[in-house]
């Protein structure tokens, strides 16, 4: 009766490892004895490597490592070197960037210079990372569709770490690391500016978020729907559309009157997943720099609808006591 | 196949369990404060309501006395402030004082009981300006305190010490030397109801007669000869509001509209009572509590040195209304007014803490 229930990969090809095409460039070769793992066989390919490295792979480790050892060392400086604290804490625990009195100055290391020194780190880390993908897709003959996506979360984080506090001059208006310090930052960022649900592009990068997981739950559900057909083989599909296609065409233009192509709906994935990020750091730039207060800036230009007063009166303007 | 879909099933069970440990069941009673669609709701879970009532009462006050007679001031020497009190209730009001913050001690734990009279331990300069302090709340801060006002058991509630209070906080040790430094936060803090904020926000907007603590800029866009809040000093803001909340069992929306935190007109008028409130306790902390730091014993002050100061908890603890809001003055009327020598204390004219005995038992 399971027949076609197919949440997991229920069939599982375990036989000779597969190693590849040949490389064109690069004199490294892939490393690792390709070999199977039953429990990656349910959520994918059974098959574990090999990997392709490489100078820039081993390099964004390297500097990644580096980036990692900081902010890691530092949390467990905070609390005294002690073990048993620094797993206790470690959601809590934090590296700050300087505070405001430094500006843009470099600060002692421990006023914000580990901090400094720990983004720099993880940034040419993920900008190496960054090249290797970038020149993966290239020697398999690949467009550089996945790089480009990248590329926009790339566009995000260089926003909130160092483009807009450049911007402000200074430092201590970046992001701090660490689990609950950045939760606390970006709740602490909406208050001082005044509402980021009043930012327009915050608007905007919310439409592309939920509506890529909208998408994503669409053509995933899709494309299972009609894999009793072989619609799972989408590359086939898009020169050569078969019953599963036209099925899952089919059911759209009469669900909602409208579809997507085997090839389109890629396309829209792609792009509302990219504009959520290029939006959302549009959004940050914006933020301090531009507006200073999104809800002030969204009762002037009419967004923000009108409440009835509750009819709390300011103490600050009836000569109030202190 | 079959066994380890019931295996999977076993351990996402536990583990939901597990997940679920910390939170308290529904279901949660909601009470609208504020427009339609704007969340303003004011949550109580009826089952720990129910403990925080039972440890929120106010005891049952001293039986009347006579108001006639000579006054106290006649009679005992060195009263300062309660002299116009009869003899009868100015024993009443001792017997409260003793009630209210030293049940196992008794009068010895103020009083030198060869001389009631003498300024001979430290407890009694104390709590002489604790007097002055509590009739001057219920007669300048009406607007926090209201007609309920305070008594010494708003704070004490028969201990020798109120339970919560807070003194500047360095925080526990760090590695220190080059090692970033934790600015002040990024631990599990009680202080700010486990968050990784500033676990001492107190000494910068408690601790002090000023302090800006609205960090939201009052046009739309920036102005370059105005300096705006920085995060870090959101991050304080943040952390007393975080205390606020959790001593009082309310959520941010109990005074905001969380939409702009700082606009009045859209906020409720707990609001205005709470900015009373956060003025009323830099009064006590810096013209009443501050002062007496010197008379203080060592082992008795925090780890920089200074007094336990007063915050929201050290009335409210728990409750949006201290006590349930019953209020005590009806009973003990001297407390309401300023009476006698109502001058605040002066760290220079006290006595230094060697000077003065420890607290004593009868």
């Amino acid at each position: 009766m399971a027949e076609y229930q197919n949440i997991f990969t229920q069939v599982q090809v375990q036989g000779h490892p597969e190693e590849g095409v040949p490389i064109k460039d690069g004199n490294w070769g892939r490393q690792g004895k390709p070999f199977f793992n039953y429990w990656a066989g349910w959520f994918g390919n059974a098959q574990i490597g090999p990997i392709y490295l490489g100078k820039l792979g081993l390099a964004s480790l390297v500097f990644g490592t580096i980036a990692i050892l900081i902010i890691g060392l530092n949390f467990w400086a905070a609390v005294n070197w002690d073990p048993v604290q620094f797993i206790r804490q470690l959601f809590w625990l934090g590296l700050e960037p300087p505070p405001p009195e430094y500006g843009l100055r470099l600060p002692p290391l421990a006023d914000g210079g580990w901090w400094l020194m720990a983004g720099f780190f993880l940034t040419i880390s993920i900008l190496l990372w960054w090249a290797r993908v970038y020149q993966r897709a290239r020697a398999l003959g690949m467009g550089t569709h996945v790089a480009w996506a990248f590329a926009a979360a790339i566009w995000l984080y260089l926003v909130l770490g160092f483009i807009r506090p450049v911007l402000m001059g200074s430092w201590s208006e970046a992001v701090p690391f660490g689990i609950f310090p950045h939760l606390d930052w970006t709740t602490a960022f909406s208050i001082r500016y005044g509402n980021l649900f009043y930012n327009p592009f915050h608007m905007l990068s919310i439409v592309f978020l939920f509506g890529s997981t909208l998408l994503f739950a669409m053509h995933g559900a899709t494309i299972l729907a009609v894999g009793r057909y072989g619609g799972e083989r989408e590359i086939d599909q898009i020169t050569d559309r078969g019953t599963a296609s036209e099925r899952a065409a089919l059911f759209w233009r009469w669900t909602m009157g409208f579809n997507a192509t085997m090839e389109s709906i890629h396309r829209w994935a792609w792009w509302f997943a990219v504009l959520c990020v290029v939006t959302g750091g549009i959004g940050i730039l914006l933020t301090g720099t531009v507006v200073d207060n999104w809800y002030l800036w969204a009762v002037k230009h009419g967004v923000a609808p009108p409440y009835p007063d509750l009819n709390a009166i300011d103490p600050n303007l009836g000569g109030a006591v202190q | 196949m079959k066994l380890i879909a019931h295996k999977t099933l076993a351990i996402a069970t536990l583990g939901l369990a597990v997940a679920l440990v910390g939170c308290e069941r529904p279901p949660i009673e909601a009470e609208q404060m504020g427009f339609r669609g704007t969340g303003m709701e004011h949550l109580v879970n009826p089952r720990t309501e129910a403990q925080l009532l039972k440890i929120n009462q106010v005891p049952d006050p001293l039986p009347a006395v006579s108001q006639d007679g000579p006054r106290a001031a006649d009679i005992y020497q060195n009263v300062q402030v309660l002299g116009d009190l009869s003899i009868a209730e100015f024993n009443r009001q001792m017997a409260a004082h003793v009630q209210w913050i030293a049940p196992n001690q008794g009068c010895s734990y103020c009083h030198d009981t060869s001389d009631f009279s003498r300024d001979a331990r430290y407890t009694k300069v104390v709590a002489r300006n604790m007097l002055r302090m509590t009739q001057h709340i219920n007669e300048e801060w009406q607007d926090h305190v209201q007609e309920t006002g305070v008594t010494c058991y708003t704070c004490h509630r028969g201990e020798n010490l109120p339970q919560y209070v807070w003194y500047t906080n360095p925080g526990p040790r760090q590695a220190g030397g080059f090692a970033a430094d934790r600015q002040g936060m990024n631990l599990a803090s009680p202080e700010v109801a486990f968050s990784s904020l500033p676990y001492d926000p107190f000494t910068a907007l408690l601790g002090q007669a000023n302090g800006d603590i609205n960090v939201l800029p009052p046009t739309a866009l920036p102005y370059t000869d105005r300096e705006g809040a920085s995060i870090r000093q959101t991050y304080d803001t943040y952390g007393l509001m975080m205390h606020f909340s959790d001593s009082m069992g309310v959520n941010c929306t109990y005074c905001h509209n969380t939409r702009n935190f700082h606009v009045w007109e859209q906020s409720t008028p707990n609001k205005v009572t709470a900015w009373y409130g956060i003025r009323m306790t830099r009064d006590a902390n810096v013209n009443y509590i501050e002062p007496l730091t010197g008379v203080h014993p060592p082992e008795r002050l925090g780890p920089t040195g200074d007094i336990g100061k007063v915050h929201c908890a050290t009335c409210h603890q728990g409750l949006n209304l201290p006590l349930l809001g019953v209020s005590q003055l009806p009973d003990y009327p001297v407390l309401s007014t300023r009476t006698g020598d109502t001058t605040p204390p002066s760290a220079d004219d006290l006595p230094a803490a060697e000077d003065l005995m420890g607290p004593g038992s009868d």
